[in-house]
């Protein structure tokens, strides 16, 4: 097993978790969470494409594109949460 | 410096500049989109005019070039989204202006025009872009943008409607991002014409499956709309209008640019797509008839058009995906124009008459006449009567598939024609009736302004359909992807 493929196995399980998660968990925040799982998942298979043979240097671009998912899943889940929120305030409103 | 100032590039940043002036100062924010959308108007003109004299014109960004780098490229097809966007958009905020013009809905219209300029941005950007992690970033632009839209009207419901909206388009953004990884683990590259080049294998294909299952969720094929209806139907009548009319498209429209680079690796997956989209009309059809709320009818309609869309792409089987997309592309301007002008035109009925339950539309005695003449107007184009659009778009469906004797992709379109006729009739008769009406009819007849925008739309979904001719051969125009740089 090189590094890469323990990596690439893994982005896969974690990707493969949270999918099932994002489907088929029940409770809002849990979602979110799930599909933070998958876009880890997905970091991973791009850190992989940017692995070499020890002596080589790295290839940069993925650690770019992972950089670039990260913040955009950042900026998703603010928004998913915010939701979240507003939609919790306005539930218990109704109850009382 | 000349590069900064290319059509392409403003295309982009342009509603993105105004998205943040919009944003900061909200007391000018209507002018400042409507100025925005006219500027983008302009240079959308600008490219079509290079497009039709150059061909294909390619924009490597910063002088970098692809791989690398990250090229724009605008070709008949994507020059037709944008005007596509850009009209129906221009029109919607026209609409957009009368109809969040109350003081209860200041909140409304200070967001709407930063989240509306912003989605300009991101649907601008995917249709210009030939860089699948570009393509990426762009949907989740979308994304956001267009799950603040659901939810600009603060009503419960319209909260969860575009929270499930958002899990379904981020799931859907992140297995893009899966496949993304796993072409450049396989190719190295990410740009279009790496794909096209590229020997096919199994990680491909693999990665090709994420992709195009993460557009169906995005672009709500049955079985994965179940976000859809809920999200298009309780949000603010223009937002629905450009969540329906153009952003389902921009995900369809990466599914056509996919398929074109990296061919479909088997018959039975063009058949599978097609058994999905005849599934979209066929379900979506019978929830159409069943629904209570004239919204909620729209909105099944929507899956309907969606469906039907897939069925064209599939039309022919494999040998004819070369002429296909050209049938789907006609659908997705068809239904762009004619359901922004549905959505709107519903809006305003429901305004006038105070509620959309359609079973009690024949007991109103106020009857916004034409409203529901623009509502009509955009039915004839949905349904595919002659001569409008989107007649054109259905008949070069059926004739595609006639000519590959395909004869169940006819059976499916005309069953959904049908079921189409038979739920928009339902809304017809409680316009036409008035015999339920207990109190002296009001009708509006003369000119309201609300109308003039929704009107203008549907008469264009009509319209369209003279001019189908030079459109199609517009759409041709530098495709597929020519030489590889």
């Amino acid at each position: 097993m090189t590094p890469d493929l323990i990596y690439g196995f893994t982005g896969v399980a974690v990707f493969a978790i949270g999918l099932v998660g994002a489907l088929c968990a029940q409770d809002r925040l849990r979602r979110v969470l799930a599909l933070k799982l998958c876009s880890v998942g997905a970091g991973f298979m791009l850190v992989v494409g940017a692995w070499r043979e020890p002596p080589a240097a790295p290839d940069p671009v993925p650690h770019a594109l992972v950089i670039t998912g990260i913040v955009v899943m950042v900026s998703a889940t603010a928004v998913a949460l915010a939701l979240i929120r507003r939609l919790q305030s306005l539930e218990a409103e109704d109850d009382r | 410096m000349t590069v900064e100032f290319d059509p392409m590039t403003l295309a982009i940043f342009m509603p993105l500049l105004g998205a943040i002036a919009a944003f900061l100062l909200p007391r000018v924010a209507a002018f400042i989109g409507l100025v925005t959308l006219v500027l983008t108007a302009a240079v959308v003109v600008l490219l079509a005019r290079e497009v039709l004299s150059e061909g294909a014109i390619i924009l490597p960004l910063g002088g970098w070039g692809a791989p690398l780098g990250i090229d724009l490229r605008a070709d008949g097809l994507s020059v037709a989204m944008l005007a596509l966007t850009c009209i129906v958009g221009f029109l919607v905020s026209l609409a957009a202006l009368d109809s969040l013009k109350g003081d209860a809905q200041a909140r409304q219209r200070q967001y709407f025009w930063p989240l509306w300029l912003l989605l300009l941005t991101g649907m601008n950007g995917v249709y210009l872009s030939t860089d699948i992690f570009n393509l990426y970033v762009m949907i989740e632009i979308i994304a956001l943008a267009a799950v603040g839209l659901t939810v600009l009207s603060g009503s419960k419901a319209a909260l969860r409607a575009g929270l499930e909206y958002m899990y379904a388009s981020i799931l859907g953004a992140l297995l893009f991002l899966m496949g993304v990884g796993f072409i450049y683990l396989q190719l190295g590259r990410l740009d279009f014409a790496g794909l096209i080049n590229a020997d096919s294998s199994l990680a491909l294909s693999a990665a090709l499956a994420l992709m195009i299952i993460g557009m169906f969720l995005k672009t709500a094929l049955f079985p994965l709309h179940f976000w859809l209806p809920a999200a298009h139907a309780n949000a603010t009548a223009p937002a629905s209008a450009l969540l329906s009319g153009l952003v389902v498209k921009a995900a369809l429209y990466i599914f056509l640019r996919l398929t074109t680079y990296m061919p479909l690796p088997d018959e039975i997956l063009v058949t599978l797509i097609g058994i999905l989209g005849a599934g979209a009309v066929v379900w979506g059809g019978i929830q159409a008839l069943r629904a209570e709320r004239l919204k909620m009818l729209v909105a099944w309609s929507t899956v309907v058009q969606i469906g039907l869309i897939f069925v064209a792409f599939a039309r022919a089987g494999q040998v004819g995906l070369a002429e296909s997309w050209k049938a789907a592309a006609l659908l997705i301007l068809a239904h762009g124009v004619a359901k922004a002008a549905m959505f709107l035109s519903a809006g305003r009925i429901k305004d006038e008459i105070g509620h959309d339950l359609i079973r009690d539309l024949d007991r109103s005695s106020v009857r916004p006449t034409l409203a529901q003449f623009t509502f009509a107007l955009a039915a004839i184009s949905l349904i595919g009567l002659p001569p409008s659009l989107g007649f054109i778009g259905k008949w070069s469906l059926m004739e595609g598939a006639m000519a590959a004797g395909y004869w169940h992709w006819i059976a499916v379109t005309m069953a959904g024609t049908l079921m189409s006729i038979a739920y928009f009739s339902r809304v017809f008769a409680g316009f036409l009736r008035f015999d339920r009406v207990r109190t002296p009819v009001t009708e509006h007849q003369g000119w309201a302004y609300a109308d003039a925008a929704p009107l203008t739309l549907a008469a264009g979904a009509i319209a369209l359909g003279f001019f189908a001719a030079p459109i199609l051969s517009f759409i041709e125009i530098g495709y597929p992807f020519g030489v590889a740089p």
